[in-house]
C-alpha cells in the first residue's frame, strides 16, 4: 500500500531551495532508441529480427546471432522479480538526495533479464512484477517496476513521482481560460487535484462563454495574461513566477487561411504572435522561475505543456499559416526542452488532431474534443510522458509521416487530410 | 509696451507663460492595456499599442533606453480622417498626409452628456439637444470640432471602458439625425467622443450603421475618439491643436491632442 502524499507544509523561507542534481544521463546513440519510446508512453526493446531475440540493453547488433537488423519493439513487460535491493549510500548526487532508494532484477517473460527501479508496493522476490519505460528527471528513459495489482494511491510512491509531474497538490499556470480546450484543461487539472489553477484571461471585456464554469471552482483564480504583451507576461511572472510548478501554454490563435485566401500577413502575423512569439515571451518570463524550484519538496516545479497542433508535422495547406505557426512554436519548444533539461523540467508537446471548436467548424469528425484534449495532457503528465498526440487524425498522420514525411506533403497537397 | 504683445501670437505666447490659457491634455496614456475597438474575430483586427524594449541600459545598449512599439492608425487617443470610411473614400485630400495642416488648430464646442450617459451607456446624442446647447451657448461655429462629453474616460477599467454584453457594446454616442444636422445645418470639422469610437457601442444597429463614420467622412468631416478630460473644457472658447502623424496614405493616427483654454477670471 502506498501511502497517499500529503499536502505538503509551506515551505520554510529561511532554508536554501534545494538545487537539481540530475540523475546520470549520458547514453550511447543506440540507447536513445528507448528514450525515444519512452517518451511517448511506450516500453520498448530491440528484437532481432534474424533470431527473434529480446536484447538488453540495446547494442548495435544481436547478441546472440550479431545480425545488425534489429527493431524497437513494444513489450508487455511482464516478469519475475528475482532480487531486490534498497541504496542506503550512493555517491552520484542526485540518489543521495533521495535514500533510500530501492532496485530489483527483474527476469522479463520476454527473455532479458533487467535492472529496474522499484515501486515500494512490491514485495519481496520471488515476484510477478510489471515492467514500464519512464523518462527521470533527465529525460532518459529508464525502467520501473510496478506491482501487478497496483492500490489506490500507487502513483504517490516517491521514486514514481521523481519520474512523473503529477498535477496533485501542485500550482499550475494554464495560459487562455477563455476557450473551451482552456477550460476542459482547468477543470481536469482540478479534479487531478491541482492546489492552485491560475488561468490567463486576455481582454477581459470580451466576454466568452464557459468562463463562470471554471471560476466558481475554488482552486481557480483569474490572472490577466496576454501572450501578445511581454509586459503582461513579465508582470505575471513576478507576481507568481516563483510558485508555478507547471504551465500549461494552450494560449492559440486560428484562423483558417492559406496564402491565396487572405490577402496581407496580418492573420498569419497575428498566429504567430501568439503561437510562436508567445510561447518565446512565456517562456523567457516564466522559465527562470521554473528551473529555480525544480527540486523544491515534494511539489516542486515539474513541467511545461505546450499545446501544438497535428499540423505543426506536416503543412494542412487550407490552414496554412496556422501550420506554419505551430511548426515554428515545435522548433522553439525543442529548444525549451534543451534549456529546460538540465532543471529537470519536462517540456510535454501536445499535437492534437482538428479541435471540435468554432475554428475547425468547416473539417468533418473525428474531431477531437475539448475535455479529450485535457485528459490527454493531465495523464501526460501523471505518466511522465513527452509527446501527446491526441485524436484518431492525430494518430493517422502521425503515422503517415513516421511512414514517409513526403508522402504526407504531397496527399495533403492534394487535399487527403482527413 | 511690450513689442511681443503686438502681434496676437505674442499675445498668445505672453498668455501661456503666464497661465492665462492653460493647456489641456485631451490624450489617453499609449499602454498595452488600454483596449482596442473589437471586431468579429474572423474579420481584420487593429493591432493594440505593444512596446517591446530594445535596451535598458544593459547588454543590449550600455548607455541608452529605448523601446519599440507597434499599434493601428485606431489604437488609442486617435485621429480618424475621411479616407477611414468607405463614404469618404474619394474625396480629395482625404487621408491624414493630404489633410490642411490649418485643419489641426481649431475651436471646439463641448456637449456635456455626462448625466445622461451616467443613465444610459447607449446614450444618443439628440437634435434637440444640441438645440438645447445652443439655446444656451450660441450657434455651433461653422469649422469647429464638436466633443461630446460623457465622462466616459472615467472608466478607468478596461472592462468597465469597453462595456459588452452578449449584445456587443454599449458606449454613448451621436444619433443618426444629430450627425447629419451637424453636417449639414452647422457644417463642423468633426466630431469627437470619449468611448472607443465616435460612434455609440451600437452604431451597427442604427440607420445607416455607424452614421457618425458614414456622414463625417462622407462630408470631408474628421473623428477624435478616445478623448479624456473633456470635463475640463469650457462649453466654447477652448481651442484644439490636433496634428495626426503625417501617415501617407493613412486612414488615422494615435495623436496628441490639446486644448488651449482660457481663463476668464
Amino acid at each position: 500500500m502506498t501511502m497517499p502524499l500529503m499536502k505538503p507544509k509551506r515551505k520554510n523561507p529561511v532554508l536554501r531551495t534545494r538545487q537539481m542534481n540530475l540523475p546520470p544521463w549520458s547514453r550511447g546513440r543506440v540507447a536513445l532508441g528507448m528514450t525515444a519510446a519512452a517518451a511517448e508512453g511506450r516500453f520498448e526493446l530491440q528484437v532481432c529480427q534474424a533470431c527473434r531475440t529480446v536484447q538488453y540493453p540495446p547494442r548495435e547488433a544481436c547478441h546472440r546471432c550479431l545480425s545488425p537488423k534489429l527493431t524497437w519493439t513494444a513489450q508487455t513487460g511482464e516478469g519475475t522479480l528475482l532480487a531486490d535491493t534498497r541504496l542506503h549510500h550512493s555517491n552520484d548526487l542526485f540518489f543521495r538526495e533521495r535514500l533510500p532508494w530501492r532496485l530489483g532484477m527483474v527476469h522479463l517473460d520476454a527473455g532479458p533479464t533487467v535492472i529496474v527501479h522499484m515501486h515500494d508496493e512490491i514485495g519481496a522476490p520471488p515476484q510477478r512484477v510489471h515492467v514500464g519505460a519512464r523518462l527521470d528527471r533527465a529525460g532518459q528513459a529508464v525502467l520501473i517496476g510496478f506491482p501487478v495489482d497496483g492500490s489506490e494511491h500507487m502513483t504517490d510512491d516517491r521514486m514514481l513521482r521523481e519520474m512523473t509531474s503529477d498535477p496533485k497538490f501542485r500550482k499550475v499556470l494554464v495560459t487562455d481560460g477563455k476557450t473551451a480546450v482552456g477550460q476542459a484543461i482547468v477543470k481536469a487539472l482540478v479534479k487531478a487535484g491541482a492546489d492552485i489553477v491560475w488561468v490567463g484571461h486576455a481582454e477581459p471585456w470580451k466576454k466568452l462563454p464557459g468562463l463562470e464554469d471554471i471560476t466558481t471552482l475554488k482552486e481557480v483564480t483569474l490572472v490577466p495574461l496576454d501572450l501578445t504583451n511581454e509586459r503582461s507576461v513579465s508582470e505575471l511572472a513576478g507576481e507568481i513566477g516563483g510558485k508555478v510548478d507547471i504551465v500549461v501554454n494552450n494560449a492559440e490563435l486560428h484562423r483558417a487561411f492559406g496564402i491565396g485566401g487572405r490577402r496581407g500577413t496580418d492573420v498569419a502575423r497575428a498566429e504567430m504572435d501568439i503561437n510562436y512569439f508567445g510561447l518565446l515571451r512565456l517562456a523567457q518570463g516564466f522559465g527562470p522561475a521554473l528551473k529555480g524550484r525544480s527540486a523544491d519538496g515534494v511539489t516542486h516545479a515539474a513541467a511545461w505543456v505546450n499545446l501544438l497542433s497535428i499540423y505543426a508535422l506536416a503543412n494542412f495547406p487550407p490552414h496554412g499559416t496556422f501550420s506554419a505557426s505551430k511548426a515554428a512554436a515545435l522548433s522553439l519548444s525543442q529548444c525549451l526542452r534543451a534549456e529546460m533539461r538540465p532543471a529537470g523540467i519536462r517540456v510535454v508537446n501536445v499535437f492534437p488532431g482538428p479541435i471540435d471548436d468554432e475554428w475547425s467548424q468547416n473539417l468533418p469528425p473525428p474531431k477531437v474534443a475539448p475535455a479529450a484534449i485535457a485528459s490527454a495532457i493531465v495523464s501526460a503528465l501523471k505518466q511522465g510522458i513527452e509527446d501527446v498526440y491526441p485524436g484518431e487524425i492525430a494518430q493517422e498522420w502521425l503515422e503517415r509521416w513516421r511512414d514517409n514525411p513526403k508522402v504526407l506533403e504531397r496527399e495533403l497537397a492534394a487535399g487527403g487530410g482527413q | 509696451m511690450d513689442a511681443h504683445a503686438s502681434t496676437v501670437l505674442g499675445t498668445l505666447a505672453l498668455a501661456l507663460a503666464s497661465g492665462r490659457i492653460r493647456v489641456v491634455d485631451l490624450t489617453q496614456t499609449l499602454t498595452p492595456e488600454f483596449p482596442q475597438i473589437a471586431l468579429p474575430p474572423e474579420m481584420g483586427q487593429c493591432w493594440p499599442f505593444r512596446i517591446e524594449e530594445v535596451s535598458h541600459y544593459d547588454d543590449r545598449g550600455p548607455g541608452w533606453y529605448w523601446n519599440n512599439f507597434s499599434c493601428g492608425e485606431h489604437t488609442g487617443t486617435h485621429f480618424d480622417a475621411p479616407i477611414h470610411w468607405i463614404s469618404g473614400r474619394d474625396l480629395p485630400n482625404n487621408s491624414v498626409d493630404t489633410i490642411p495642416a490649418q485643419h489641426f488648430v481649431a475651436p471646439a464646442c463641448v456637449i456635456d452628456c455626462s448625466q445622461q450617459a451616467k443613465q444610459d451607456p447607449d446614450y444618443l446624442l439628440t437634435v434637440p439637444d444640441i438645440e438645447a446647447w445652443e439655446a444656451r451657448h450660441g450657434r455651433i461655429p461653422a469649422g469647429s470640432w464638436v466633443l461630446m462629453r460623457t465622462d466616459w474616460s472615467q472608466r478607468t477599467d478596461p472592462e468597465a471602458y469597453q462595456n459588452f454584453d452578449e449584445t456587443g457594446q454599449h458606449t454613448p454616442g451621436p444619433s443618426s439625425e444629430a450627425v447629419q444636422f451637424l453636417v449639414e445645418q452647422r457644417d463642423v470639422l468633426g466630431f469627437g467622443t470619449e468611448a472607443i469610437g465616435t460612434d455609440a457601442g451600437q452604431g451597427f444597429h442604427l440607420r445607416p450603421p455607424y452614421p457618425c463614420h458614414y456622414f463625417m467622412h462622407g462630408a470631408g468631416k474628421y473623428g477624435l475618439q478616445c478623448l479624456t478630460n473633456l470635463d475640463q473644457l469650457p462649453p466654447t472658447g477652448a481651442v484644439l491643436i490636433c496634428p495626426p502623424l503625417k501617415i501617407q496614405k493613412g486612414s488615422g493616427s494615435p495623436l496628441r491632442v490639446l486644448a488651449l483654454v482660457e481663463d476668464r477670471a
